[in-house]
């Protein structure tokens, strides 16, 4: 079953990375404002059935792929 | 009796860059400093351990996040728990706290630019094995060489955990924090590097302060085991 991860950093969270890239719109003439940067983790994961693969990615998120500190996640499922 | 050398071990991770450095300032504060590669299941026997600075597995997902799962860190694990002096500089502190060894977070710098140059550091706390040579409000310089050293604390870390701040704007850290200590204070990070300045040759000897500190607790340690 195909997974997507979206980690982003948390709300509060200075987020360098997306003031920059507001500012660089700004350049370019876009009136934006929030801009926030993130990342995005595809894989393929081994379940019986869609709950059981929500579980599975959600432990990998609290061990690895999102530090919970700083950043929240979302996980999508597709097939 | 003479004083014996305490045995303080250096991990390299691949990546790791200042493991040298380290392992000649350690030596040159009179320990026997001892390599350690990072897929040892067990560390030899040891009096403190030091994760070093660099780009542990080219800091790929987040800075330090790969490498806490390196083998030799569930022994690095262990030793903590049972008291064990840990330093973790520069990447080695980024490994501490995704290995939830100490607390906190490092993300990009504020400026979002590598920042490569001397800082000066104010000592908040010298009742830690890691200051303990150095006078209460002391600064320090110490050079400091990092894209991602902006210090994000928990909601709730008690002052008497912050042994280092900055004494100048540098990376963006919440409320300047350069250093901090675990709950018990024997396992310590800190982004500066103390090993690039043992010597006036180097613009700074001030990391000795803190390099022969945790030399003078780890032979402590030792001697109380012998």
């Amino acid at each position: 079953m195909k997974a997507t991860v979206l980690v982003r950093p948390k709300q509060g969270i200075l987020d360098p990375q997306g003031q920059a890239v507001e500012s660089a719109l700004g350049h370019l003439g876009f009136a934006v404002r929030d801009a926030r940067v993130g990342r995005v983790v595809d894989l393929e994961v081994e379940a019986s059935d869609p709950a059981a693969a929500r579980a599975e990615v959600e432990r990998m998120c609290e061990q690895l792929l999102a530090n919970p500190l700083v950043e929240s996640y979302e996980i999508s499922l597709d097939g | 009796m003479a004083s014996p050398q305490p045995r303080i071990g250096v991990v390299t991770f691949p990546g790791s860059l200042d493991d040298r450095d380290m392992l000649w300032a350690l030596a040159a504060l009179d320990a026997e400093a001892v390599p350690v590669w990072h897929a040892e299941e067990q560390l030899p026997d040891l009096d403190a351990v030091v994760l070093p600075g660099g780009f542990s597995y080219g800091d790929y997902l987040r800075c330090g996040a790969i490498a806490r799962l390196s083998p030799v860190m569930n022994a690095v694990a262990a030793f903590a728990a049972d008291g064990g002096l840990v330093l973790g500089v520069c990447n080695g502190f980024q490994i501490l706290c995704e290995a939830g060894l100490l607390p906190g977070a490092l993300r990009a710098n504020e400026s979002l630019t590598y920042v490569c140059r001397d800082v000066r550091l104010t000592v908040e706390r010298t009742d830690t094995p890691f200051t303990a040579r150095c006078g209460p409000g002391q600064t320090l310089v110490m050079p400091v060489k990092h894209g991602e050293g902006c210090y994000i604390r928990p909601d709730h870390l008690p002052q008497e955990q912050v042994v280092l701040r900055y004494g100048e704007p540098v990376n963006g850290s919440v409320d300047d924090i350069a250093g901090v200590v675990n709950e018990h204070r024997n396992v310590m990070g800190l982004m500066p590097h103390p090993e690039h300045a043992v010597d006036p040759l180097l613009g700074s000897a001030d990391g000795a302060f803190v390099l022969a500190s945790l030399v003078d607790s780890a032979r402590s340690r030792a001697l109380a085991i012998a």
